[in-house]
């Protein structure tokens, strides 16, 4: 187990380098440069625009920028945005607190409804529950975010004006009233988020169930004479979860990364728009930054899924 | 200017669709001075100044929250490193420049206690210096005095290239000078005539040498203050999450009396321009949307409601065509476009005369604009005192006219051609829906005249990069017509023209950084310029920058489209100014709300 993990954690380092390298040359040929606004502003002389570029280094070959980008993020460093002239990392860490509440919450409320409802629709296939289930997992998966965002908006904030749209990162409330308004602003994008997930995981936990639920083992156990409850909860889901977990371990590194769309939409202030407004003003250190964490946290999870597989599932082993 | 103009200027200003100082501006351009002009106003009954954002509340404070929406938020907040509006307008209500614009285009004193004048001789008479006296007993946030040492210091700050700051091109050419503690000297290498520049508008707000002068070159990037503005606007700072949220509170000891109304400013950024003009227009939920570039049609179904009116703000936008005097076909010395080549076909002065008719500007304003695009003949559309007269027409028959008697030929596929040489052009622009549209509109009409248009359009981070290894940019304009909007930020054409000097052509020696993107060049033009940059009296200055528009609108060096206002939505309660010569929230301090 300690030699699997060990190896693997070693074979990670050089595909993260890869990964970094990859990331560091596409963005460096990425068309536009971050003070293109200045280029078209006939009161900023070209000379000011040519000074901030090589202030940042931007006129250095990529392989250089690469290599002191490398080495100053092995230090610690994350970099220094050119659009907010401050640290990458403090960026970051002002937006994460609301990216881990949301996609949180999301993930949470997705699992709270998709786990009950896909059991129940594996344990009596193609019954009325079922098919209602699976057509609203149908239509949960196939409809974008950025629909089912505008659609909210539009029934509870401009029509019933029951719920405010635009996310508030800090509310001039407290105590009860904080949460209250909070639950307020907060109930729409985790809804989106959450029905989108919880369609596909839906989907998926009703076919790891139903694949399990007619194994011998289970027939056995009621003939046994034990309740279909127990059987359901003590033999069927738990053999039946093992995929489950790894799915949702792959999803972990969503719940860092945010949600582009909806927290566009929301103006929830997380990671996802963090991203998105650094692509669109061409902020190479914050995009760079922000793709490399969420790349080592894919590898990170997919070592993590590896490893709960084997402890739920004393057939695989690590050798 | 005949007797029949000035009657429906003075109707004009009656109705309050001219303001009376431009007004008088104008009358100072035909040599009628101010008193004449004023006395032309007093017979025909027009009542005197009146400002239509008077300040009525009696006292400071008590307004609570005004909260602005920005779909893209303020990223830093000092002024010096803005790299757009939006961090100009976030820096805005914390810094001050000595003076604004307001938006007709002229200067009204912040920090400064008057406007230089030729009257008190504090604009020197040969045009080479202009003294400011500085309003006395304002502090800065933290309770320090505000001396001439910070003006000073602001100058000092900005011109150092180690610095980078944005603002640097409205001071390196200038020396400041300190004469006592609030009066400062800025003089010119030069006669000037467009003094106004350091210390004025956007690039002009001053910063505390307390707080700066150890971080001014290389270290600017770690004064604390950077992200923690200590100014002496009219409101505090709280809190500043980039991009996200800006929080502000009333400064108690603003050197306005009874000024600010509100108690907190707060600016969230983030989304985009169409869900923020409903957050002001539909749920109210915001008081004022920046920026608003949304198709005019909704937002007048929006504005219905009633809850916010949507401004249309002059400034200084145009949405133009420029035709390519180079061949960009040929290539030399590995660069396309080239000064050593000439277009085969543009350079008939008949076949852009004919383009300039084809362009259907009515349509474009009526069908895809509306209220957010005027169709224009003129490059430069304001201030009034800048507008020439110049009048444009879409007629394909003239056009057609034109090449018939140019010896362009329709050839067998319905292409006019002469000498080999046919009128297929290709017409690049960015993507953005309205623009595509506009693209449309010109093919059609140029195919009925025997002109084949192929329409090319490029990402919009493509084509305003300065990226030399790209082919697509539009200062390499490889392509023979492209469309895009300029901005003239100045109230004042002096240095937006330069993009049309012969020195300024965009080359591969210059790295595409020259200004004249056209490649347009003509002796009398650069004459002409020159004078109006060194011509001190006003309206003689004016009539030759008019003179500069005209030669190239004659000339067809560009094709002005659409003059674009600026579009922001403010809720109807609030009353106040908004200028589109300088930053949004310039005159946020005299915001109240009435009702």
């Amino acid at each position: 187990m300690w030699n699997y993990l060990a190896r693997r954690l070693v074979i990670a380092i050089p595909s993260l380098l890869g990964i970094s390298l990859i990331l560091f040359t596409v963005l460096a040929m990425a068309p536009g440069d971050p003070f293109s606004e200045l280029a078209t502003n006939p009161n900023v002389p070209p000379e000011v625009q040519a000074a901030l570029r090589a202030k940042f280094g931007l006129d250095d070959p990529v392989l250089t920028r690469y290599w002191s980008w490398i080495t100053a993020m092995l230090h610690g460093d994350w970099g220094f945005s050119f659009v907010s002239r401050v640290d990458v990392d403090q960026l970051i860490l002002q937006r994460l607190p609301t990216t881990l509440f949301i996609a949180g919450s999301a993930l949470l409320l997705a699992l709270a409804i998709a786990l009950p409802v896909g059991v129940i629709a594996a344990s009596r296939p193609y019954s009325w529950f079922d098919r209602i289930a699976n057509t609203f997992a149908f239509v949960g998966f196939s409809l974008p975010t950025f629909f089912t965002g505008l659609v909210l908006i539009l029934v509870f904030s401009v029509w019933l004006g029951w719920l405010p749209f635009v996310f508030k990162s800090d509310l001039p409330y407290t105590g009860v009233q904080w949460y209250w308004e909070m639950a307020k602003q907060s109930i729409m994008p985790i809804a989106v988020l959450a029905l989108f997930q919880a369609a596909s995981t839906t989907r998926f936990v009703r076919s790891a169930v139903l694949d399990v639920i007619r194994l011998d083992y289970v027939t056995t156990a009621r003939a046994k004479g034990i309740g279909s409850t127990a059987v359901l909860l003590r033999h069927v889901v738990r053999t039946a979860l093992i995929p489950v977990v790894t799915l949702v371990a792959l999803q972990m590194p969503g719940v860092f990364g945010g949600a582009i769309v909806t927290e566009q939409i929301f103006r929830v202030p997380g990671i996802g728009s963090l991203l998105i407004s650094s692509i669109l003003a061409n902020d190479t250190p914050v995009v760079m930054a922000v793709t490399f964490v969420l790349s080592c946290l894919v590898v990170l999870s997919n070592l993590i899924a590896d490893i709960l597989y084997g402890w739920l599932d004393p057939r695989i082993s690590f050798s | 200017m005949d007797e029949k103009k000035i009657r429906r200027l003075v109707s004009a200003v009656d109705k309050g669709r001219v303001s009376r100082r431009s007004f008088i501006q104008k009358m100072m351009a035909v040599g009628i001075g101010a008193p004449a002009a004023s006395q032309i106003l007093m017979h025909y009954g027009v009542a005197a100044a009146q400002t239509p954002y008077k300040y009525t509340p009696t006292k400071r404070g008590g307004g609570g929250p005004v909260k602005l929406l920005y779909w893209q938020g303020p990223t830093l907040l000092n002024p010096h490193f803005a790299t757009g509006s939006k961090d100009q307008d976030g820096s805005r209500i914390f810094y001050e420049p000595l003076a604004s614009w307001d938006e007709d285009g002229n200067l009204t004193p912040v920090l400064a206690a008057q406007i230089p004048s030729r009257e008190d001789n504090t604009i020197a008479a040969d045009g080479t210096s202009v003294t400011w006296k500085l309003k006395k007993g304002v502090t800065w946030h933290d309770g320090k005095p505000f001396t001439a040492d910070d003006v000073v210091f602001t100058w000092e700050y900005s011109k150092d290239p180690a610095t980078a700051a944005v603002t640097s091109g409205s001071y390196k050419d200038v020396t400041v000078t300190k004469v006592d503690d609030f009066t400062v000297k800025v003089t010119f290498k030069a006669p000037t005539p467009f003094w106004a520049d350091a210390f004025c508008g956007y690039a002009g707000m001053i910063i505390p040498k307390h707080q700066f002068a150890e971080f001014i070159g290389g270290k600017s990037r770690d004064a604390p203050a950077n992200l923690k503005p200590v100014g002496t606007g009219p409101y505090k700072f709280v809190d500043f999450k980039p991009g996200d949220l800006l929080k502000a509170e009333i400064n108690t000891n603003y050197h306005i009396t009874n000024q600010p109304y509100f108690d907190t400013v707060e600016i969230k950024g983030g989304g985009d321009a169409v869900s923020a003009a409903r957050a002001v227009l539909q749920t109210g939920e915001y008081d004022f949307g920046w920026n608003l570039q949304v198709e005019d049609e909704i937002l007048v179904k929006m504005e219905q409601g009633g809850k916010a009116k949507v401004r249309i703000i002059k400034g200084g936008n145009i949405e133009h065509i420029g035709v390519n005097r180079t061949d960009p076909n040929v290539e030399v010395d590995g660069e396309k476009s080239s000064l050593k080549t000439t277009h085969p076909t543009l350079s008939d002065p008949a076949v852009r005369a004919a383009l300039n008719l084809l362009v259907d500007r009515t349509s474009v304003e009526k069908f895809i604009y509306g209220r957010t695009g005027v169709a224009t003949a003129a490059f430069v559309n304001a201030p009034d005192k800048f507008k020439s007269s110049k009048t444009f027409e879409f007629s394909v028959d003239k056009a057609n006219k034109i090449l018939d008697d140019a010896g362009w030929k329709k050839g067998a596929d319905g292409i006019r051609e002469k000498g080999g040489k046919k009128l297929k052009y290709v017409f690049q622009t960015s993507i953005n829906a309205p623009r595509q549209k506009t693209q449309a509109i010109i093919k059609q009409a140029c195919q009925k005249a025997g002109i084949d248009l192929e329409l090319k359009s490029v990402v919009a981070s493509v084509f305003f990069s300065s990226d030399l290894a790209n082919p697509d940019t539009y200062p390499k304009f490889y392509t023979d017509l492209e469309m895009f909007t300029t901005t003239m930020g100045q109230p004042d054409p002096g240095v937006f023209m330069r993009q049309f000097l012969t020195n300024e052509r965009a080359t591969k020696e210059n790295k595409w950084q020259g200004r004249n993107y056209t490649r347009f060049s003509s002796k009398e033009y650069d004459e002409t310029w020159e004078k109006a940059n060194t011509e001190l009296d006003a309206a003689k200055r004016a009539a030759l920058l008019i003179k500069c528009n005209d030669i190239v609108i004659d000339e067809v060096a560009v094709i002005p489209v659409v003059y674009r206002p600026s579009v922001e939505a403010l809720a109807s309660s609030i009353k106040g100014q908004i200028s589109g010569w300088d930053a949004q929230t310039a005159f946020v301090n005299g915001w109240f709300r009435e009702g």
